[in-house]
């Protein structure tokens, strides 16, 4: 047990040190964060689309009041900092439209078809759940499919870009988000069992070092903590290297994306906490006395519909301007409408979701492995 | 008589690791290399340049 610990110790230094001689002391760092991400979502077991599974279906708050607590005390820093370094730090800011709202809808119900969001989908697949693999293949292909329609669909009608601290001033807009986030909290709490209702320390611990890492992820990478465009951004790379010219589409063409396009992805900030994140779950399971047990075998029929709702979770992303973690964490905690308006649209989703998951996903009977018909 | 299960989760992690080599692997074949001697200062915060923009909240 120890000598494989001290191996995962040394694999994940090596990887940093491996970042840092390829890309720099940034690339570096953010690789860092992201394997910090990693270790606490798996290791402390913080998520995001199972709480809002049990603060509807078991009337528990626990998870989704520390995701709260997470994101007021990211903002409670964030604000101000974007406020001092306006022209160095810039926050996750979207237009809410048409094409915004139904993508988080779509997300929310997606993601609780496989169990997963943005950050959930990398975490489990580096932690080895089978699910979360296919889901991941098809959430690359589905972002970068996003990013074609792109203009498409905020074609559709967008709002401009609104943030409580245009609306109210930095302290003001600090005051709403963090009021705005208890008011939810308390809500979700009261309707919750007793017993149910406050995270236990575990959480509490996760909710301040998600946190923590958000806040440096901002600080180095000069934008917040995102999944989404990493995976377009890998899904593109792919398509390019089986022969597709991006030049010629509007979102790949646009300059911040053609210079992300040809350069390395060692230079692309979601991507390197992307890649830090899946290897930090993976040393998280392993360093496990025992690893969980593995997921259930399904049918043939139900990894397509994982597959395809893992197209649709990156698709809709992409719709919704980011995932639980592009836009409704790091929206919220920077100040976003957007934020606030993925969070309601993709809980709505989320509601159909839970009914829709237990029609697609089957366990495949014993008979079938063992081949009796 | 046993409900059938996935493959062992540390190899199921493993292929998800492989994946990412992979795609890494890929982009250093095919993308511009890395200039030892451009690279970003360490953090963004007092370095007097602007965020890229490639963030998921961007159009």
């Amino acid at each position: 047990m120890l000598t494989r610990r001290l191996t995962l110790l040394a694999a994940g230094l090596a990887l940093v040190a491996a970042t840092f001689s390829w890309a720099g002391p940034r690339a570096a760092f953010l690789v860092a964060i992201g394997l910090g991400f990693g270790l606490v979502l798996e290791g402390l077991r913080f998520g995001f689309a199972g709480p809002w599974r049990t603060v509807v279906a078991e009337r528990d708050a626990r998870g989704l009041v520390a995701q709260l607590l997470a994101i007021g005390a990211t903002a409670a820093v964030a604000l101000p900092l974007l406020a001092a370094a306006p022209g160095e730090l810039a926050g996750a800011h979207a237009p809410v439209g048409f094409a915004m709202i139904l993508g988080a809808f779509v997300f929310g119900m997606a993601m609780q078809v496989v169990m997963g969001c943005g950050s959930g989908t990398l975490v489990n697949a580096g932690s080895g759940n089978l699910v979360g693999l296919v889901a991941l293949l098809g959430f690359i292909a589905g972002s970068f499919a996003g990013t074609l329609h792109l203009d498409f669909w905020t074609g559709l009608g967008t709002l401009p870009v609104i943030t409580v601290q245009g609306v109210a001033g930095d302290g003001g807009g600090l005051l709403l988000t963090l009021a705005a986030l208890g008011l939810i909290g308390y809500a979700a709490a009261s309707r919750a069992d007793p017993g149910k209702r406050l995270p236990p320390l575990r959480l509490w611990v996760a909710a301040g070092l998600i946190a923590a890492l958000a806040l440096l992820n901002l600080v180095v990478a000069g934008q917040p903590w995102g999944i989404v465009y990493g995976l377009g951004l890998w899904g593109a790379k792919v398509a390019e290297a089986g022969g597709a010219d991006l030049a010629a589409t509007a979102y790949w063409a646009s300059a911040a994306n053609a210079e992300r396009l040809s350069a390395s992805l060692l230079t692309d900030v979601t991507s390197l906490t992307n890649i830090g994140l899946i290897f930090g779950a993976f040393l998280a399971m392993r360093w496990r006395r025992s690893p969980d047990a593995p997921a259930a075998a399904l049918t043939a029929s139900s990894w397509a519909f994982v597959l395809l709702a893992g197209i649709i979770l990156g698709y809709s992303a992409r719709m919704a301007f980011g995932c639980n973690v592009g836009a409704f964490f790091s929206g919220i905690s920077t100040g976003s409408l957007h934020g606030w308006v993925w969070f309601a649209a993709a809980f709505g989703g989320s509601l159909l979701g839970l009914r829709l998951r237990g029609l697609v996903l089957v366990p495949r009977r014993p008979a079938q492995v063992e081949g009796v018909a | 008589m046993n409900t059938p299960t996935a493959p062992a989760r540390p190899k199921i992690g493993l292929v998800a690791l492989a994946l990412i080599a992979a795609i890494v692997s890929l982009d250093l074949l095919r993308a511009d290399p890395v200039d030892p001697f451009s690279v970003p200062p360490p953090s963004a915060l007092g370095s007097g340049q602007a965020p890229s923009g490639a963030h998921c909240s961007a159009g």
